[in-house]
């Protein structure tokens, strides 16, 4: 109903063609009420939407005065000591996240799929999916505790890694990882439930035809399930990789329960916030903001306009 | 979709002795990933029975009493003069203030992006596909650089606006209206004499409804669980939601955060117990509607 319909058009190879007639049978809604209908939405599009971005590009070209600033406020962020760490821990969990994302997910969706016990792929859904409901500072406060061998679950596990202290785990180096398995853990279920979703839209007959001519479930799931499932892949990937350049309640947590083994300035969304709150350089905190806004709309851009999973006509 | 297991069926019994090896190791992945989802939420819930002591030397599977949950709970909302229930208090007026207005807003917006003719539809619904893309962190601080100069920072509204604006719940909508609902339906209405307004209140809504309780859904979940924006938005302590809290909880947790170590000290089972109260609505609202999600998400699959 939801994210079936653009999937169910994309399994089946029905191109967006059959819209223009349908364009015509619009004739009767073109009357003023449109715009009353959309007006609420509208004005706070514009409020929380356009505003802000715009705003945010007069703070970023401006110094505190007002006055035009230049590249000035970008050239003294990307110059901070601070600024380039920032990136590489961001990208270091990125890289990590999204390649756990794309092997697990689809590898979990098409087993799940596979499963022909109907209570079994219910209920596997069901406890992949259940975590998904911490999210932020909940599922940081959770991972604390799995992660001290202290008082860990799993500390047996951990000490098999050779960790016997909550400082032990939080190494530096250890940190893209930490913060990809937090991810992971509340994520993943919600994407093993869409790309069963979409699984789900394959039309019946293409695999019955694979099945005839003997295909087994791997050659399916190589040939067939895994191009189809591309688009929703991808979809899963940009969003990804765009909520994660964001990175903010994990390492800010992390900071505050380690007594400051992990730097409050770990992550670029960290770095901002510092600009405006510690510093009060908010043309400085609007330049971070900004650079990290033209990635995610740039990823955003390329999707909507490339990606094809949305209609837009 | 019988005839596709009992096809399924004739076609496995055929596979060969890798296809055996093949389903071991699907096995041993599922059952994996099934401990490593569960077990930290299966031992959050034990942990909150337990004493401070017990939780470090006990088994941690191992269910402690009901007296040390009642300890906890006591000492949690005992927590600076009953800090945390204020903070619920206020997590609930936020998502729930922004979920009626986001639902307010979006329905309506999505109905006529997908039904009606205006100047801008176009424009509006790339915006929305743009927007919803967008992490909703990306905009929070230069809102807030905006809602401070219009004085709203504190306040309430600082992080119910903001929540409101929800273009994934308006693609939601203006999807299920531009494919789940017959135009000649609404033709037929208008033919019978009704106004706009009355085609979309007595005829698209009533059918609307599982849409409004999808966007409901993904609203309540995200802004409860939302703890960016009030952050930023909200600097006293009156005025977090139970998201922000759990923060200072965690520095008042002598465990995590040794100087702290003091007469409102938290210990590591009431933290537990914090985060348990913290994702409780959202919990029970996921565990309603999981059959309702799921259904909802696979429903184009299983109309063929």
């Amino acid at each position: 109903m939801t994210i079936a319909p653009p999937s169910d058009q994309l399994a089946v190879g029905a191109p967006e063609r059959r819209r223009p007639a349908r364009r015509t049978g619009r004739a009767p809604g073109r009357t003023p009420i449109g715009y009353v209908f959309v007006s609420l939405y509208a004005i706070l599009a514009l409020a929380f939407g356009i505003f802000p971005a715009l705003y945010a590009v007069f703070l970023a070209f401006t110094n505190a005065d007002g006055g035009f600033a230049g590249l000035g406020n970008f050239v003294q962020v990307v110059t901070d000591f601070r600024f380039w760490p920032a990136v590489l821990h961001v990208v270091a969990y990125l890289v990590i996240w999204l390649l756990a994302l794309l092997i697990f997910v689809v590898l979990l969706a098409l087993v799940v799929h596979a499963l022909r016990v109907r209570w079994a792929s219910t209920s596997l859904r069901f406890i992949y999916y259940l975590p998904g409901a911490l999210a932020g500072a909940s599922s940081v406060l959770l991972w604390l505790f799995v992660l001290d061998p202290i008082a860990s679950p799993v500390s047996g596990l951990l000490r098999l890694f050779g960790f016997t202290s909550f400082v032990q785990v939080i190494q530096p180096g250890n940190l893209p990882v930490v913060f990809a398995i937090i991810a992971f853990w509340t994520g993943a279920g919600g994407w093993i439930v869409i790309m069963y979703g979409a699984l789900n839209n394959i039309s019946t007959e293409v695999m019955e035809a694979a099945r005839i001519d003997g295909a087994n479930a791997v050659q399916i799931a190589l040939q067939i399930q895994l191009p189809l499932l591309r688009k929703w892949i991808a979809y899963m990937g940009v969003m990804s990789l765009a909520a994660g350049t964001q990175l903010f309640v994990e390492p800010q947590l992390l900071s505050q329960a380690s007594n400051g083994v992990v730097p409050n300035d770990y992550s670029l969304n960290q770095l901002a916030y510092l600009y405006a709150f510690q510093q009060n350089d908010f043309n400085g905190a609007a330049a971070i903001s900004l650079l990290l806004l033209v990635v995610a709309l740039l990823l955003s851009w390329v999707f909507v306009s490339r990606g094809g999973l949305f209609e837009k006509e | 979709m019988t005839a596709l297991t009992g096809e399924r069926r004739s076609s496995q019994l055929g596979m060969s002795i890798r296809g055996w090896s093949g389903r071991g190791i699907a096995g041993v992945v599922l059952v994996v990933f099934v401990l490593f989802f569960a077990i930290p939420i299966i031992w959050l819930l034990i942990a909150v029975t337990k004493s401070s002591k017990g939780l470090i030397l006990d088994n941690p599977f191992a269910l402690g009493s009901w007296s040390e949950f009642a300890a906890n709970w006591q000492q949690l909302f005992g927590f600076q003069d009953g800090a945390v229930t204020t903070w619920i208090g206020n997590s609930a007026l936020y998502s729930i203030g922004a979920l009626v207005l986001t639902l307010v807003v979006s329905i309506p917006a999505g109905y006529s992006l997908a039904l009606t003719e205006f100047r801008l539809r176009r424009a509006l619904l790339v915006l929305t596909l743009v927007v919803m893309l967008i992490p909703s962190t990306a905009l929070v601080l230069p809102i807030f650089l905006e809602l401070n100069t219009v004085g709203l920072i504190g306040t309430p509204l600082s992080v119910i606006l903001p929540m409101s604006f929800f273009p994934f719940g308006v693609y939601l909508t203006y999807i299920y209206f531009s494919t789940s609902i017959p135009r000649d339906l609404l033709s037929a209405a208008r033919i019978d004499g009704c106004t706009e307004i009355q085609v979309f209140t007595r005829v698209a809504l009533p059918l609307a409804t599982p849409v409004v309780a999808l966007v409901a859904f993904f609203s309540f979940v995200q802004n409860w669980n939302n703890f960016f924006l009030p952050f930023v938005m909200l600097p006293s302590s009156d005025g977090y939601p139970i998201q922000v809290g759990l923060t200072s909880l965690l520095s008042a947790t002598p465990a995590f955060n040794p100087s702290s170590a003091g007469s409102d000290s938290v210990q590591l089972p009431t933290l537990a117990l914090a985060t348990v109260v913290s994702i409780l609505p959202v919990l029970i609202v996921f565990l309603f509607s999981q059959r309702f999600l799921v259904s909802g998400m696979t429903a184009g699959g299983t109309k063929e």
